[in-house]
């Protein structure tokens, strides 16, 4: 294909192209490490959600946000026991340990929430453990005790009798300076201290314990209310919209032309059935049946992608190909073809869809980003694939969360951002294809 | 029946393709169903070709010549009559026959850049009518090579790798002349071969269809308008009209004594000092060309005759006559 491969020479002349072709191969490139580095099984497994985010915040903002605003929102501070020096008294009947969870913080607000992890396992009797929090100006507060079950947490946070106490929600009144007040409550740096007063009842058994300071700001990507890192979405996002965009105008570009082909080739009777199913197919909107389907049967992306391309057989694009390939069939060289013999699959798949190819594909180009917005809007409606994590997953659990109301811009604007870059990056390139393209359809 | 018709069929024996009273009608419809009739563009034609000769069609644009081609070439089904081709009735070949048909009868059309596909280059258009036939790659390869030497481009090399917008017309139509050769036919069949060519080329490509008409020994019918190169490449012409063939002689016979006023008025045509009219028969002679929707009753030429009958030539069909010997004419003048 000569022809095909001086055009794309002729890419380099067109700066938008180059910017496009960048973007593209951002994409394809973001996409290729996540599927390496993220493993199909391993993003599922990630986006179903629970346990495994324990440590992370909630709702945190991702920290280059933060910081171009020139904050020092907390990241999320986690201390663990293993760490600590743990004094060790034994009594008649157990242990008394005294474990100081030290943590030096330095932020410029306050963390998001506070909350104690225990682990405790192989314990008949379950151990007793009192908390004591001292402040780096040496104040003490006592945040009361309880039995440790094997696995178990207390949620500083969301301690009432603490709350009323402080006057303050706890996490924030614990490292406000003294003379703080609800609505001007400043932070105190410096290292503060939780210790642990804990009576085992058993020797050799572990206890453990975890203090998690949670930020207000995670990573590159922040957090949503599920405490997932959205990174997770927004990289495993390209590969399925790639995936989706590319099969989606593949499968719907090649089977119009070949029955737009067919059409054109043998006519009668057989073009006649092709124009009426396009023009009853035409009248039917894709979107509503796309949320029947989802509705009624399943959101799988596969089968969305199914219907997309089913209902993309009979699509518009069939009149334009037809226009274009009725002089073609007239053809000399067609006329050629059928002299030496060549039947009608190879007339219609050798000789006059090839004709056609250079031109449709700028349209093509440009279609890719289509079905990728199609894609997310399916999503957005609800009607996403149910396990997998993408783009427009993640606008419409921030929607279904009131993000923009809740001021979490980031939600939104970073799928937003990419499902933009998406369409730019592969509209300058079909911009620049039908520039070159199109000055040949005279001398096509 | 005539003599004419009595040495046509003597001659059948070993002539290689046999036209008998071969029509194809076109039908006209309007909005797809309504019948307006069909376009005579062949309405009764019969001759035979032999092995080895080379043969010209001449006649105005929009006689059928064209559409006669086509019939023999199977691109068109015949709406009446048969072409038998080397004793076989084309009428009753089978797929597997019809595609051994195709490949024995290769076809040279006169707009060489629109005959060749632009996303192809020369191999892989010469090697397409090859793989439709099922012949192997190495075998595809040699006989590319070959066929490119024997249309003088060479070496092939320089060739293979081209695409039809880098070659000139006359490479152009060099390659088209390859490709209807490379199934090694023993018809040839070229219309206007070199019509659409530099004036520059065109004896050119002519002297190299000839040469290799005779080298190969296969039958070439071409059709033309130039009348004045056509003593160099044919043994015979045929002058149709109206979807006829009103004349057949060798070359020099028909030239040299024109019996139908027909082919006269070409001939006086050619013999006009304005070269303008001498090279174009496209405007010869005066007067509308027939309709083929509805033909003139008896002689279609009738109403452009200078010597039409009234009474005679507007009712009776004239059949072949042989006014001399191997020159078939028809024209009532003769009886
Ligand atoms: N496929 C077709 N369908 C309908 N009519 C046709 C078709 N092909 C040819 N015709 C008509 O048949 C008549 C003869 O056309 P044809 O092309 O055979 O003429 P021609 O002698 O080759 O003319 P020219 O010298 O201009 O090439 C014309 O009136 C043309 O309109
Ligand atoms: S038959 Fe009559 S009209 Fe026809 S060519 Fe002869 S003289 Fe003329
Ligand atoms: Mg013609």
């Amino acid at each position: 294909m000569g022809r095909l491969s001086s055009a794309l020479a002729e890419l380099r002349n067109y700066p938008s192209a180059i910017i496009g072709l960048g973007i593209i191969a951002f994409l394809v490139g973001l996409a290729v490490y996540t599927v390496v580095v993220i493993p199909y099984d391993d993003a599922l497994d990630k986006w179903r959600g629970g346990d495994q985010w324990r440590l992370y915040p909630v709702n945190a903002s991702p920290v280059w946000s933060d910081r171009l605003l020139g904050g020092q929102a907390p990241e999320t501070k986690v201390v663990s026991s293993r760490d600590a020096e743990i004094e060790r008294e034994a009594f008649e009947g157990g242990e008394r340990l005294s474990i100081p969870l030290r943590v030096d913080f330095q932020a410029g607000d306050f963390p998001s929430e506070m909350t104690v992890f225990f682990d405790a396992d192989g314990h008949e009797r379950e151990p007793f453990a009192r908390l004591v929090w001292r402040t780096p100006d040496g104040r003490e507060m006592p945040l009361g005790g309880s039995r440790i079950s094997r696995q178990d947490r207390m949620s500083i946070s969301q301690d009432r009798a603490l709350e009323q106490r402080l006057g303050l929600v706890p996490h924030i009144g614990l490292l406000a300076t003294p003379d703080s007040e609800p609505g001007d409550a400043r932070v105190q740096t410096g290292e503060y201290e939780l210790t642990l007063d804990v009576i085992v009842f058993e020797e050799n058994a572990d206890f453990e314990a975890e203090l998690v300071l949670y930020g207000r700001v995670h990573g590159l990507a922040g957090t949503d209310h599920q405490r997932r890192d959205l990174m997770v979405a927004l990289m495993w996002g390209t590969p399925v919209a790639l995936a989706f965009g590319l099969l989606a105008a593949v499968g719907t570009t090649i089977t119009t032309l070949i029955i737009a082909a067919t059409g054109v080739w043998f006519g009668g009777w057989v073009d006649a059935t092709i124009q009426r199913l396009t023009e009853v197919n035409m009248i039917l909107p894709l979107l509503p049946i796309l949320v029947m389907v989802g509705t009624l049967y399943s959101t799988s992306i596969w089968l969305m992608l199914g219907v997309v391309v089913a209902l993309g057989i009979f699509s518009a694009g069939i009149k334009m190909y037809r226009a274009m390939l009725l002089p073609i069939r007239q053809a000399p060289y067609i006329e050629a073809a059928r002299a030496y013999g060549a039947g009608n699959t190879r007339i219609i798949l050798r000789y006059m869809i090839p004709r056609i190819l250079p031109v449709l594909i700028p349209t093509f180009v440009t279609l890719i980003p289509t079905f990728v917005f199609l894609e997310a809007s399916l999503a957005v409606l609800g009607l996403g694939d149910p396990v997998l994590p993408t783009w427009g997953k993640v606008l419409n659990d921030a929607q279904s969360e009131s993000a923009l109301y809740s001021q979490y811009y980031y939600w939104v604007l970073s799928p937003a951002f990419l499902l933009m870059l998406t369409g730019l990056g592969f509209a300058m390139l079909g911009f620049a294809l039908d520039r070159i393209f199109n000055p040949r359809l005279r001398t096509l | 029946m005539s003599q004419a018709a009595s040495t046509a069929t003597a001659a059948a024996g070993q002539s290689l393709v046999e036209v008998r009273d071969l029509r194809t009608w076109f039908e006209l419809r309007q909005w797809g169903f309504m019948r307006l009739g069909s376009v005579k563009a062949v309405d009764g034609v019969s001759f035979a070709l032999q092995r080895g000769e080379s043969v010209a069609f001449v006649g105005e644009s929009g006689c059928g010549k064209s559409s006669l081609a086509r019939t023999l070439l199977g691109l068109h089904q015949p709406t009446e009559g048969d072409v038998v081709f080397e004793g076989q009735s084309m009428a009753r070949l089978g797929r597997r026959a019809m595609r051994d048909y195709r490949a024995r009868v290769g076809y040279v059309q006169q707009d060489p850049f629109g005959a060749l596909p632009p996303f192809l280059d020369v191999r892989r258009i010469l090697a397409e009518p090859l793989k439709v036939h099922g012949i192997g790659r190495s075998e595809r390869e040699r006989r590319i090579r070959a066929v490119l030497e024997e249309v003088r481009l060479s070496p092939a090399d320089d060739y293979l790798r081209k695409f039809p917008h880098m070659l000139s017309g006359g490479q152009q139509q060099r390659v088209v002349i390859a490709r209807a050769l490379i199934l090694e036919p023993s018809l040839l069949i070229a219309d206007e071969p070199v019509s659409m060519l530099d004036a520059s080329v065109r004896v050119e490509i002519l002297n190299l269809l000839r040469g290799i008409q005779q080298r190969r020994e296969l039958t070439l019918a071409f059709i033309t308008h130039d009348l004045s190169t056509v003593r160099h490449f044919a043994d015979r012409i045929f002058v149709m009209y109206a979807g006829r063939i009103v004349e057949t002689a060798a070359v020099q016979e028909l030239l040299d004594h024109p019996q139908h006023p027909y082919t006269q008025a070409l001939l006086a045509a050619l013999a006009d000092p304005d070269p303008d009219n001498a090279l174009d028969l496209r405007e010869v002679p005066g007067g509308e060309a027939p309709s083929l929707l509805n033909p003139p009753p008896g002689c279609r030429f009738h109403p452009r005759c200078p010597k039409h009958m009234p009474g005679v030539c507007d009712i009776e069909d004239p059949p072949d006559f042989e006014p001399r010997p191997g020159h078939l004419s028809a024209c009532l003048l003769h009886r």
